[in-house]
Protein backbone atom coordinates (compact mmCIF):
# COMPACT_ATOMS: atom_id res chain seq x y z
CA UNK A 1 0.00 0.00 0.00
CA UNK A 2 1.78 3.28 -1.09
CA UNK A 3 0.57 6.24 1.87
CA UNK A 4 1.06 9.69 1.58
CA UNK A 5 0.77 11.54 5.21
CA UNK A 6 0.11 14.84 5.34
CA UNK A 7 2.21 16.35 7.73
CA UNK A 8 2.32 20.25 9.45
CA UNK A 9 4.33 21.42 11.59
CA UNK A 10 2.89 24.16 13.99
CA UNK A 11 4.17 26.04 16.90
CA UNK A 12 5.30 24.44 20.10
CA UNK A 13 2.57 23.87 22.61
CA UNK A 14 3.67 26.17 25.34
CA UNK A 15 5.24 28.66 22.74
CA UNK A 16 4.49 31.74 23.73
CA UNK A 17 3.18 33.48 20.86
CA UNK A 18 3.26 37.14 19.61
CA UNK A 19 1.05 38.52 16.96
CA UNK A 20 3.01 40.94 14.30
CA UNK A 21 1.34 42.78 11.90
CA UNK A 22 -2.11 41.78 11.84
CA UNK A 23 -2.68 38.54 10.82
CA UNK A 24 0.29 36.33 11.73
CA UNK A 25 2.43 35.42 14.68
CA UNK A 26 6.25 36.30 15.25
CA UNK A 27 7.84 32.73 14.14
CA UNK A 28 11.35 33.95 15.39
CA UNK A 29 12.20 32.52 18.78
CA UNK A 30 10.16 30.54 19.09
CA UNK A 31 10.26 26.54 18.61
CA UNK A 32 8.05 24.50 16.47
CA UNK A 33 6.84 20.46 16.47
CA UNK A 34 4.53 17.97 14.09
CA UNK A 35 0.94 18.94 14.43
CA UNK A 36 0.02 16.64 17.15
CA UNK A 37 -3.05 15.06 15.51
CA UNK A 38 -0.63 14.63 12.23
CA UNK A 39 1.42 12.23 14.24
CA UNK A 40 -1.53 9.96 15.03
CA UNK A 41 -1.97 9.86 10.86
CA UNK A 42 1.79 9.49 10.49
CA UNK A 43 1.63 6.39 13.45
CA UNK A 44 -1.44 4.37 11.58
CA UNK A 45 0.57 4.64 8.27
CA UNK A 46 3.56 3.31 9.76
CA UNK A 47 0.97 0.35 11.12
CA UNK A 48 -0.30 -0.57 7.79
CA UNK A 49 2.70 -0.28 5.88
CA UNK A 50 3.99 -3.07 8.72
CA UNK A 51 0.93 -5.14 8.13
CA UNK A 52 0.42 -4.89 4.73
CA UNK A 53 4.05 -4.13 3.23
CA UNK A 54 4.64 -0.92 0.68
CA UNK A 55 5.80 2.88 1.36
CA UNK A 56 4.84 6.14 3.25
CA UNK A 57 5.89 9.41 1.97
CA UNK A 58 5.92 12.27 4.08
CA UNK A 59 4.39 15.38 2.86
CA UNK A 60 4.80 18.83 4.27
CA UNK A 61 4.15 22.38 3.08
CA UNK A 62 5.82 25.48 4.24
CA UNK A 63 9.25 27.75 4.74
CA UNK A 64 12.34 25.24 5.19
CA UNK A 65 12.03 24.80 8.48
CA UNK A 66 9.23 22.25 7.74
CA UNK A 67 12.11 19.85 6.39
CA UNK A 68 12.71 19.45 10.81
CA UNK A 69 8.92 17.89 11.02
CA UNK A 70 10.01 15.54 7.82
CA UNK A 71 12.99 14.27 9.00
CA UNK A 72 11.12 13.15 12.40
CA UNK A 73 8.83 11.25 10.36
CA UNK A 74 11.82 10.04 7.99
CA UNK A 75 12.87 8.79 12.12
CA UNK A 76 9.85 7.10 12.91
CA UNK A 77 10.40 5.05 9.52
CA UNK A 78 8.18 7.08 6.81
CA UNK A 79 10.76 6.03 3.55
CA UNK A 80 10.95 8.92 2.15
CA UNK A 81 9.75 12.83 2.11
CA UNK A 82 7.97 15.62 0.03
CA UNK A 83 8.93 19.07 1.04
CA UNK A 84 6.14 21.66 -0.86
CA UNK A 85 8.73 25.07 -0.48
CA UNK A 86 6.91 28.39 0.72
CA UNK A 87 7.97 30.53 3.13
CA UNK A 88 4.23 32.37 2.57
CA UNK A 89 2.28 28.94 2.88
CA UNK A 90 0.46 30.11 6.18
CA UNK A 91 -1.49 33.17 4.05
CA UNK A 92 -3.17 30.35 1.69
CA UNK A 93 -6.77 29.83 2.75
CA UNK A 94 -7.76 26.24 3.43
CA UNK A 95 -9.20 25.51 -0.45
CA UNK A 96 -5.68 27.08 -1.38
CA UNK A 97 -3.74 24.74 0.43
CA UNK A 98 -5.63 21.82 -0.58
CA UNK A 99 -5.27 22.55 -3.44
CA UNK A 100 -1.79 22.68 -3.43
CA UNK A 101 -1.33 19.55 -1.45
CA UNK A 102 -3.51 17.89 -4.12
CA UNK A 103 -1.25 18.65 -6.88
CA UNK A 104 1.76 17.15 -5.12
CA UNK A 105 -0.10 14.13 -3.96
CA UNK A 106 -1.32 13.74 -7.69
CA UNK A 107 1.92 12.71 -9.12
CA UNK A 108 2.65 10.02 -6.60
CA UNK A 109 -0.72 8.05 -7.54
CA UNK A 110 -0.84 6.99 -3.62
CA UNK A 111 -3.71 4.14 -2.26
CA UNK A 112 -4.24 6.10 0.57
CA UNK A 113 -3.75 9.61 1.86
CA UNK A 114 -3.78 10.27 5.69
CA UNK A 115 -4.33 13.40 7.72
CA UNK A 116 -4.51 14.51 11.22
CA UNK A 117 -8.26 16.05 12.07
CA UNK A 118 -6.79 19.23 12.15
CA UNK A 119 -4.29 21.90 12.96
CA UNK A 120 -3.18 23.10 16.18
CA UNK A 121 -2.22 26.58 14.51
CA UNK A 122 -5.42 27.86 11.87
CA UNK A 123 -7.46 24.52 13.05
CA UNK A 124 -9.48 25.21 9.42
CA UNK A 125 -10.24 20.99 9.98
CA UNK A 126 -10.69 20.73 6.31
CA UNK A 127 -7.71 19.58 4.81
CA UNK A 128 -8.32 15.70 4.53
CA UNK A 129 -11.57 16.45 3.14
CA UNK A 130 -10.75 19.33 0.54
CA UNK A 131 -8.51 17.04 -0.27
CA UNK A 132 -10.99 14.14 -1.29
CA UNK A 133 -12.63 16.28 -3.63
CA UNK A 134 -9.67 17.84 -5.18
CA UNK A 135 -8.22 14.26 -5.82
CA UNK A 136 -11.87 12.90 -6.56
CA UNK A 137 -11.71 10.14 -4.29
CA UNK A 138 -14.31 8.75 -1.67
CA UNK A 139 -13.41 9.66 2.17
CA UNK A 140 -13.70 9.20 5.72
CA UNK A 141 -13.50 11.23 8.43
CA UNK A 142 -12.80 11.48 12.71
CA UNK A 143 -11.43 7.71 11.92
CA UNK A 144 -10.48 5.61 15.13
CA UNK A 145 -9.66 2.49 13.95
CA UNK A 146 -8.63 1.03 10.38
CA UNK A 147 -8.91 -2.81 8.66
CA UNK A 148 -7.67 -2.59 5.30
CA UNK A 149 -8.38 -6.30 3.18
CA UNK A 150 -8.33 -6.85 -0.71
CA UNK A 151 -8.16 -2.71 -1.77
CA UNK A 152 -11.26 -2.83 0.77
CA UNK A 153 -11.16 -0.49 4.02
CA UNK A 154 -13.41 -0.97 6.82
CA UNK A 155 -13.53 1.86 9.34
CA UNK A 156 -14.60 2.97 12.79
CA UNK A 157 -15.95 6.69 12.63
CA UNK A 158 -16.23 8.66 15.32
CA UNK A 159 -19.52 10.64 15.52
CA UNK A 160 -20.64 12.97 18.82
CA UNK A 161 -22.16 12.19 22.40
CA UNK A 162 -19.73 8.80 22.43
CA UNK A 163 -21.65 7.19 19.06
CA UNK A 164 -19.71 5.52 16.13
CA UNK A 165 -19.96 4.04 12.89
CA UNK A 166 -18.52 1.43 11.17
CA UNK A 167 -18.13 2.41 7.33
CA UNK A 168 -16.53 1.13 4.48
CA UNK A 169 -15.09 2.15 1.02
CA UNK A 170 -12.64 1.41 -1.67
CA UNK A 171 -8.80 2.66 -2.26
CA UNK A 172 -7.66 4.98 -3.27
CA UNK A 173 -9.33 7.09 -0.46
CA UNK A 174 -8.70 9.73 2.24
CA UNK A 175 -9.47 9.58 5.62
CA UNK A 176 -8.91 11.95 8.56
CA UNK A 177 -7.54 10.48 11.55
CA UNK A 178 -8.52 11.05 15.32
CA UNK A 179 -6.22 11.48 17.61
CA UNK A 180 -6.03 8.54 20.29
CA UNK A 181 -6.62 6.24 17.73
CA UNK A 182 -3.03 4.62 18.58
CA UNK A 183 -0.19 5.37 20.90
CA UNK A 184 2.55 7.06 19.01
CA UNK A 185 6.22 5.80 18.78
CA UNK A 186 9.65 7.47 19.50
CA UNK A 187 12.16 7.67 16.88
CA UNK A 188 14.95 5.09 17.80
CA UNK A 189 18.28 6.32 17.11
CA UNK A 190 18.80 3.49 14.72
CA UNK A 191 15.58 5.13 12.87
CA UNK A 192 17.10 8.80 13.12
CA UNK A 193 20.54 7.51 11.83
CA UNK A 194 18.89 5.98 9.13
CA UNK A 195 16.76 9.27 8.28
CA UNK A 196 19.76 10.34 7.35
CA UNK A 197 20.04 8.39 4.10
CA UNK A 198 16.50 8.80 3.13
CA UNK A 199 15.18 11.47 0.19
CA UNK A 200 13.30 14.61 0.72
CA UNK A 201 12.15 15.97 -2.41
CA UNK A 202 11.40 19.77 -2.03
CA UNK A 203 9.22 21.42 -4.61
CA UNK A 204 8.73 24.92 -4.82
CA UNK A 205 4.81 25.73 -4.45
CA UNK A 206 4.59 28.54 -7.59
CA UNK A 207 5.89 25.03 -9.95
CA UNK A 208 2.95 23.22 -8.97
CA UNK A 209 0.97 25.33 -11.52
CA UNK A 210 -2.05 26.25 -8.89
CA UNK A 211 -4.81 28.52 -10.06
CA UNK A 212 -6.79 29.71 -6.95
CA UNK A 213 -8.08 33.13 -5.85
CA UNK A 214 -8.82 33.11 -2.40
CA UNK A 215 -11.93 32.68 -0.97
CA UNK A 216 -11.57 34.11 2.29
CA UNK A 217 -9.23 36.68 4.11
CA UNK A 218 -8.01 36.86 7.73
CA UNK A 219 -8.14 40.64 8.05
CA UNK A 220 -6.63 40.81 11.77
CA UNK A 221 -5.51 38.16 14.73
CA UNK A 222 -5.83 39.07 18.33
CA UNK A 223 -6.08 37.59 21.78
CA UNK A 224 -9.43 37.33 22.44
CA UNK A 225 -10.95 39.67 25.12
CA UNK A 226 -12.15 37.82 28.44
CA UNK A 227 -15.97 36.90 28.46
CA UNK A 228 -15.74 36.44 32.09
CA UNK A 229 -14.03 38.38 34.81
CA UNK A 230 -10.98 35.90 36.79
CA UNK A 231 -10.66 36.60 40.19
CA UNK A 232 -7.16 35.34 40.16
CA UNK A 233 -5.96 34.46 43.67
CA UNK A 234 -2.08 35.00 44.61
CA UNK A 235 0.87 34.22 47.29
CA UNK A 236 2.16 31.09 47.76
CA UNK A 237 0.72 27.71 46.87
CA UNK A 238 -0.82 27.69 50.43
CA UNK A 239 -2.11 30.79 50.70
CA UNK A 240 -3.88 30.64 47.12
CA UNK A 241 -5.16 27.74 48.40
CA UNK A 242 -7.01 28.79 51.22
CA UNK A 243 -8.18 31.94 49.49
CA UNK A 244 -9.71 29.51 47.01
CA UNK A 245 -11.28 27.59 49.83
CA UNK A 246 -12.51 30.92 51.00
CA UNK A 247 -14.02 32.26 47.99
CA UNK A 248 -15.72 28.70 47.01
CA UNK A 249 -17.20 28.58 50.46
CA UNK A 250 -18.55 32.32 51.54
CA UNK A 251 -18.79 33.77 47.35
CA UNK A 252 -19.53 31.06 44.98
CA UNK A 253 -21.55 28.91 47.29
CA UNK A 254 -20.42 25.74 46.37
CA UNK A 255 -18.81 23.90 49.58
CA UNK B 1 -28.96 38.18 -0.28
CA UNK B 2 -30.32 34.93 0.04
CA UNK B 3 -29.35 32.54 3.51
CA UNK B 4 -29.85 29.13 3.66
CA UNK B 5 -29.71 27.38 6.76
CA UNK B 6 -28.43 23.19 6.69
CA UNK B 7 -30.65 21.32 9.53
CA UNK B 8 -28.73 18.33 10.72
CA UNK B 9 -31.04 15.38 11.61
CA UNK B 10 -30.26 11.36 12.52
CA UNK B 11 -33.26 8.88 12.15
CA UNK B 12 -35.44 12.08 12.85
CA UNK B 13 -33.71 13.12 15.59
CA UNK B 14 -32.83 16.54 15.17
CA UNK B 15 -29.52 17.63 16.18
CA UNK B 16 -29.99 20.23 18.35
CA UNK B 17 -27.05 22.66 17.22
CA UNK B 18 -29.08 22.91 14.48
CA UNK B 19 -31.25 25.67 16.10
CA UNK B 20 -28.42 27.07 17.80
CA UNK B 21 -27.20 28.26 13.97
CA UNK B 22 -30.79 28.90 13.53
CA UNK B 23 -30.87 31.39 15.82
CA UNK B 24 -27.95 32.80 14.62
CA UNK B 25 -29.04 32.84 10.99
CA UNK B 26 -32.41 34.75 12.35
CA UNK B 27 -30.10 37.67 13.95
CA UNK B 28 -28.38 37.84 10.71
CA UNK B 29 -31.32 37.95 8.44
CA UNK B 30 -32.85 40.44 10.18
CA UNK B 31 -29.82 42.67 10.16
CA UNK B 32 -28.85 42.09 6.46
CA UNK B 33 -32.73 42.66 5.33
CA UNK B 34 -32.29 39.06 4.08
CA UNK B 35 -34.75 36.21 3.18
CA UNK B 36 -34.09 33.18 5.32
CA UNK B 37 -35.00 29.79 4.60
CA UNK B 38 -33.73 26.43 5.77
CA UNK B 39 -33.18 22.80 4.36
CA UNK B 40 -34.14 19.15 6.17
CA UNK B 41 -31.85 16.54 4.17
CA UNK B 42 -33.20 12.87 4.86
CA UNK B 43 -35.62 10.08 4.13
CA UNK B 44 -39.39 10.17 5.67
CA UNK B 45 -38.04 13.72 7.91
CA UNK B 46 -41.05 16.10 6.60
CA UNK B 47 -42.41 16.34 10.18
CA UNK B 48 -39.10 17.90 11.12
CA UNK B 49 -39.65 20.50 8.12
CA UNK B 50 -43.28 21.25 9.36
CA UNK B 51 -41.98 21.82 12.76
CA UNK B 52 -39.05 24.10 11.36
CA UNK B 53 -41.79 25.95 9.24
CA UNK B 54 -43.17 27.02 12.90
CA UNK B 55 -39.97 29.16 13.19
CA UNK B 56 -39.40 32.82 11.97
CA UNK B 57 -38.26 31.93 8.45
CA UNK B 58 -39.48 32.45 4.89
CA UNK B 59 -39.34 28.70 3.66
CA UNK B 60 -38.73 25.23 4.02
CA UNK B 61 -36.95 22.91 1.62
CA UNK B 62 -37.61 19.33 2.42
CA UNK B 63 -35.08 16.78 0.16
CA UNK B 64 -35.85 13.33 0.34
CA UNK B 65 -34.59 10.52 -1.13
CA UNK B 66 -34.11 6.84 -0.30
CA UNK B 67 -30.32 7.24 -0.48
CA UNK B 68 -30.50 9.80 1.83
CA UNK B 69 -31.84 8.02 4.70
CA UNK B 70 -28.62 7.34 5.91
CA UNK B 71 -26.14 9.90 6.25
CA UNK B 72 -23.17 9.92 3.43
CA UNK B 73 -20.18 12.36 2.45
CA UNK B 74 -20.86 11.99 -1.14
CA UNK B 75 -25.17 11.27 -1.63
CA UNK B 76 -25.30 15.03 0.56
CA UNK B 77 -22.90 16.98 -1.40
CA UNK B 78 -24.76 15.94 -4.12
CA UNK B 79 -28.02 16.55 -3.08
CA UNK B 80 -27.01 19.70 -1.55
CA UNK B 81 -25.55 21.04 -5.15
CA UNK B 82 -28.96 20.53 -6.43
CA UNK B 83 -30.74 22.45 -3.81
CA UNK B 84 -28.32 24.89 -3.66
CA UNK B 85 -28.57 25.52 -7.65
CA UNK B 86 -32.56 26.24 -6.99
CA UNK B 87 -32.17 28.17 -3.82
CA UNK B 88 -29.75 30.46 -5.30
CA UNK B 89 -28.43 31.70 -1.80
CA UNK B 90 -25.58 34.05 -1.15
CA UNK B 91 -24.67 32.46 2.64
CA UNK B 92 -24.89 28.88 3.57
CA UNK B 93 -24.76 28.24 6.64
CA UNK B 94 -24.14 24.80 9.25
CA UNK B 95 -23.86 23.90 12.84
CA UNK B 96 -19.97 22.81 13.34
CA UNK B 97 -21.19 19.17 13.73
CA UNK B 98 -19.01 15.90 13.18
CA UNK B 99 -20.93 15.68 10.12
CA UNK B 100 -20.53 18.85 8.81
CA UNK B 101 -17.10 18.83 9.10
CA UNK B 102 -17.87 15.81 7.01
CA UNK B 103 -19.04 16.72 4.07
CA UNK B 104 -19.60 20.96 4.22
CA UNK B 105 -15.93 21.85 2.82
CA UNK B 106 -16.20 19.06 0.33
CA UNK B 107 -19.82 20.62 -0.97
CA UNK B 108 -18.25 24.11 -0.85
CA UNK B 109 -14.71 23.25 -2.95
CA UNK B 110 -17.05 21.46 -5.52
CA UNK B 111 -18.62 24.61 -6.23
CA UNK B 112 -14.90 26.70 -6.10
CA UNK B 113 -16.42 28.05 -3.05
CA UNK B 114 -14.94 28.28 0.05
CA UNK B 115 -15.75 27.95 3.81
CA UNK B 116 -15.22 29.86 6.98
CA UNK B 117 -15.58 27.37 9.74
CA UNK B 118 -15.98 26.66 13.39
CA UNK B 119 -17.22 30.52 13.95
CA UNK B 120 -17.89 31.53 17.27
CA UNK B 121 -19.40 34.31 16.13
CA UNK B 122 -19.95 37.37 13.43
CA UNK B 123 -19.93 41.28 13.30
CA UNK B 124 -21.71 43.26 10.98
CA UNK B 125 -19.20 46.00 10.27
CA UNK B 126 -21.62 48.58 8.26
CA UNK B 127 -23.17 45.96 6.09
CA UNK B 128 -20.21 43.51 5.79
CA UNK B 129 -20.18 40.62 7.18
CA UNK B 130 -16.84 39.71 9.60
CA UNK B 131 -16.57 35.87 11.30
CA UNK B 132 -14.73 35.45 14.36
CA UNK B 133 -12.84 32.11 14.54
CA UNK B 134 -10.45 31.12 17.23
CA UNK B 135 -7.02 29.83 16.08
CA UNK B 136 -3.80 28.77 17.70
CA UNK B 137 -6.20 26.18 20.09
CA UNK B 138 -8.30 29.45 21.72
CA UNK B 139 -5.01 31.04 22.08
CA UNK B 140 -5.83 33.46 19.69
CA UNK B 141 -9.06 34.70 17.64
CA UNK B 142 -9.28 35.84 14.15
CA UNK B 143 -11.52 38.25 12.19
CA UNK B 144 -11.84 36.23 8.85
CA UNK B 145 -14.30 37.62 5.88
CA UNK B 146 -15.27 36.39 2.46
CA UNK B 147 -13.80 36.99 -0.98
CA UNK B 148 -15.44 36.36 -4.01
CA UNK B 149 -18.35 35.41 -5.72
CA UNK B 150 -21.09 34.14 -3.33
CA UNK B 151 -22.45 31.21 -2.03
CA UNK B 152 -20.43 31.56 1.39
CA UNK B 153 -19.92 28.64 3.74
CA UNK B 154 -19.87 29.34 7.07
CA UNK B 155 -20.21 26.75 10.11
CA UNK B 156 -20.94 27.51 13.88
CA UNK B 157 -19.91 26.28 16.54
CA UNK B 158 -21.85 24.57 19.29
CA UNK B 159 -22.83 27.01 22.27
CA UNK B 160 -21.60 30.11 19.73
CA UNK B 161 -25.40 30.87 19.89
CA UNK B 162 -28.59 30.21 21.92
CA UNK B 163 -31.40 27.92 20.88
CA UNK B 164 -33.16 29.06 22.90
CA UNK B 165 -33.59 32.35 21.69
CA UNK B 166 -35.07 31.20 17.84
CA UNK B 167 -37.89 33.46 16.89
CA UNK B 168 -40.99 31.95 16.20
CA UNK B 169 -43.03 33.00 13.17
CA UNK B 170 -46.57 34.73 13.42
CA UNK B 171 -47.51 32.35 10.48
CA UNK B 172 -45.69 29.08 9.33
CA UNK B 173 -43.44 29.39 6.58
CA UNK B 174 -44.43 27.00 3.42
CA UNK B 175 -42.64 24.01 2.95
CA UNK B 176 -41.35 23.31 -0.67
CA UNK B 177 -40.42 19.83 -1.97
CA UNK B 178 -37.35 19.60 -3.89
CA UNK B 179 -36.51 16.23 -6.19
CA UNK B 180 -33.02 15.84 -6.12
CA UNK B 181 -31.18 13.05 -8.31
CA UNK B 182 -28.74 10.47 -6.88
CA UNK B 183 -27.99 7.03 -7.97
CA UNK B 184 -26.28 4.38 -6.33
CA UNK B 185 -23.16 4.27 -8.00
CA UNK B 186 -22.42 7.64 -7.13
CA UNK B 187 -22.35 6.78 -3.53
CA UNK B 188 -18.80 5.48 -2.65
CA UNK B 189 -19.13 4.86 1.12
CA UNK B 190 -21.18 2.41 2.57
CA UNK B 191 -22.25 3.37 5.96
CA UNK B 192 -23.36 0.33 8.49
CA UNK B 193 -24.42 0.07 11.81
CA UNK B 194 -24.25 2.76 14.64
CA UNK B 195 -22.88 1.57 18.01
CA UNK B 196 -21.66 2.87 21.64
CA UNK B 197 -18.89 1.05 22.95
CA UNK B 198 -19.57 -0.50 26.58
CA UNK B 199 -21.91 1.07 28.31
CA UNK B 200 -20.72 4.32 30.05
CA UNK B 201 -20.04 3.45 33.32
CA UNK B 202 -19.87 7.00 34.77
CA UNK B 203 -22.45 9.81 33.95
CA UNK B 204 -20.33 12.43 34.66
CA UNK B 205 -23.43 15.03 33.88
CA UNK B 206 -24.79 13.90 36.86
CA UNK B 207 -21.55 15.22 39.40
CA UNK B 208 -22.02 17.98 40.91
CA UNK B 209 -18.41 18.69 41.53
CA UNK B 210 -15.80 18.03 38.84
CA UNK B 211 -11.97 17.57 39.29
CA UNK B 212 -10.58 17.48 35.63
CA UNK B 213 -6.81 17.34 34.52
CA UNK B 214 -5.14 17.88 31.49
CA UNK B 215 -1.86 17.80 30.16
CA UNK B 216 -0.12 19.57 32.99
CA UNK B 217 -1.10 16.39 35.36
CA UNK B 218 2.37 14.99 33.33
CA UNK B 219 2.21 11.36 34.00
CA UNK B 220 -0.38 8.84 34.67
CA UNK B 221 1.23 8.90 38.37
CA UNK B 222 -0.24 11.57 39.19
CA UNK B 223 -3.94 11.32 38.70
CA UNK B 224 -4.02 10.13 42.20
CA UNK B 225 -2.99 13.41 43.71
CA UNK B 226 -6.36 15.17 41.58
CA UNK B 227 -8.37 11.83 42.49
CA UNK B 228 -7.61 12.51 46.12
CA UNK B 229 -9.05 15.98 45.42
CA UNK B 230 -12.31 14.65 43.74
CA UNK B 231 -12.61 12.31 46.86
CA UNK B 232 -12.61 15.33 49.48
CA UNK B 233 -15.01 17.05 47.37
CA UNK B 234 -17.48 14.69 46.95
CA UNK B 235 -16.73 14.94 43.29
CA UNK B 236 -16.07 12.86 40.33
CA UNK B 237 -12.81 12.88 38.07
CA UNK B 238 -12.54 13.83 34.55
CA UNK B 239 -10.08 14.80 32.35
CA UNK B 240 -9.47 16.41 28.77
CA UNK B 241 -9.06 14.76 25.46
CA UNK B 242 -5.16 13.97 25.62
CA UNK B 243 -5.19 12.10 28.85
CA UNK B 244 -8.08 9.81 27.45
CA UNK B 245 -5.88 9.69 24.29
CA UNK B 246 -2.78 8.66 26.63
CA UNK B 247 -5.63 5.89 27.79
CA UNK B 248 -4.35 7.55 31.31
CA UNK B 249 -8.17 7.62 32.11
CA UNK B 250 -10.39 5.80 30.22
CA UNK B 251 -12.58 7.12 27.50
CA UNK B 252 -16.17 7.85 29.47
CA UNK B 253 -13.80 10.42 31.43
CA UNK B 254 -13.40 13.15 28.35
CA UNK B 255 -15.14 16.19 28.85
CA UNK B 256 -15.50 18.24 25.50
CA UNK B 257 -17.10 17.97 21.90
CA UNK B 258 -15.77 14.14 21.70
CA UNK B 259 -17.21 13.82 25.44
CA UNK B 260 -19.30 14.57 27.79
CA UNK B 261 -20.65 18.27 27.86
CA UNK B 262 -21.12 18.87 31.80
CA UNK B 263 -22.76 21.96 33.73
CA UNK B 264 -21.83 21.08 37.46
CA UNK B 265 -21.84 23.74 39.96
CA UNK B 266 -18.41 23.12 40.85
CA UNK B 267 -15.51 22.67 38.17
CA UNK B 268 -11.73 22.35 39.00
CA UNK B 269 -9.49 22.38 35.80
CA UNK B 270 -5.73 21.45 36.70
CA UNK B 271 -3.47 21.49 34.11
CA UNK B 272 -6.14 22.36 31.26
CA UNK B 273 -4.92 24.92 29.30
CA UNK B 274 -8.60 25.12 27.51
CA UNK B 275 -8.41 24.38 23.77
CA UNK B 276 -11.92 24.87 22.27
CA UNK B 277 -13.16 21.20 22.08
CA UNK B 278 -12.43 21.31 26.21
CA UNK B 279 -14.00 23.63 27.00
CA UNK B 280 -17.58 23.49 24.85
CA UNK B 281 -17.98 20.58 26.86
CA UNK B 282 -17.78 22.88 30.14
CA UNK B 283 -18.32 26.52 30.22
CA UNK B 284 -21.63 26.09 31.24
CA UNK B 285 -20.63 24.73 34.96
CA UNK B 286 -21.81 27.43 37.65
CA UNK B 287 -17.90 28.17 38.95
CA UNK B 288 -15.47 27.16 37.12
CA UNK B 289 -11.38 27.77 39.38
CA UNK B 290 -8.39 26.97 36.35
CA UNK B 291 -5.11 26.15 38.18
CA UNK B 292 -2.59 26.10 35.16
CA UNK B 293 1.33 27.27 35.15
CA UNK B 294 0.51 29.60 31.77
CA UNK B 295 -1.28 32.80 32.68
CA UNK B 296 -1.96 33.30 29.16
CA UNK B 297 -4.05 29.42 28.95
CA UNK B 298 -7.26 30.27 27.46
CA UNK B 299 -9.35 28.54 30.49
CA UNK B 300 -8.54 31.78 32.68
CA UNK B 301 -10.96 33.20 29.96
CA UNK B 302 -13.62 30.87 31.11
CA UNK B 303 -12.55 30.72 34.58
CA UNK B 304 -14.61 32.51 37.90
CA UNK B 305 -10.95 31.60 39.80
CA UNK B 306 -7.75 31.51 38.29
CA UNK B 307 -4.27 30.35 40.21
CA UNK B 308 -1.55 30.83 38.32
CA UNK B 309 1.22 28.08 39.31
CA UNK B 310 2.85 24.36 39.86
CA UNK B 311 -0.24 22.60 40.33
CA UNK B 312 2.00 19.64 41.74
CA UNK B 313 2.54 22.66 44.49
CA UNK B 314 -1.50 24.14 44.64
CA UNK B 315 -2.96 20.69 44.92
CA UNK B 316 -1.74 19.36 47.57
CA UNK B 317 -2.27 22.57 49.36
CA UNK B 318 -5.66 22.95 48.11
CA UNK B 319 -6.09 19.17 49.41
CA UNK B 320 -4.84 19.89 52.91
CA UNK B 321 -6.78 22.91 53.38
CA UNK B 322 -9.82 21.37 52.43
CA UNK B 323 -9.59 18.64 54.68
CA UNK B 324 -9.05 21.34 57.23
CA UNK B 325 -12.32 23.07 56.02
CA UNK B 326 -13.88 19.30 56.53
CA UNK B 327 -13.34 19.05 59.70
CA UNK B 328 -14.32 22.55 61.12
Amino acid sequence: MKIVVCIKQVPAKDAPLAITGDSWIRETDIGFEMNEPDSYALEEALRLKEKHTGEVIALSMGPERVKQTIKEALAKGADRGVHIADDKAHTLDPLGAAKSLAAAIDREKPDLVLTGLQSEDQGFGQTGVLLAERLGLPHATIIMQIEAKDGHLRLKRELEAGWFQWVELQLPAVLTIQSGINKVRYATLKGIMAAKKKEIATVARESLGIAHEPTQRIERIYVPSKTKKTEFLTGTPKEAAAKLVEKLKHDARVL
Amino acid sequence: MNILLITEQRDGQWNKTSFETLAAAQQIAAETKSRLTAIVVGKGVASLAAELAATKLDEVLLVEHDLLSSYTPDGYTLALQQAIAQAKPGLVLLPHTYQVRDFAPKLAASLGKGMIGDCVGYRNDGGKLVFVRQMFQGKTVADVVFEGATPWFATFQAGAFRADLVAQGASKAPVTQIAVDLKPEQIRTKPLELFREAKQAVDLTQAQILVAVGRGIKAPENIPLAEKLAKLLGGELAASRPICDEGWLPMDRQIGSSGQTVAPKLYLALGISGAIQHVVGMKGSRTIVAINKDQNAPIFEVADYGIVGDLFEIVPALTEELGKHNTT
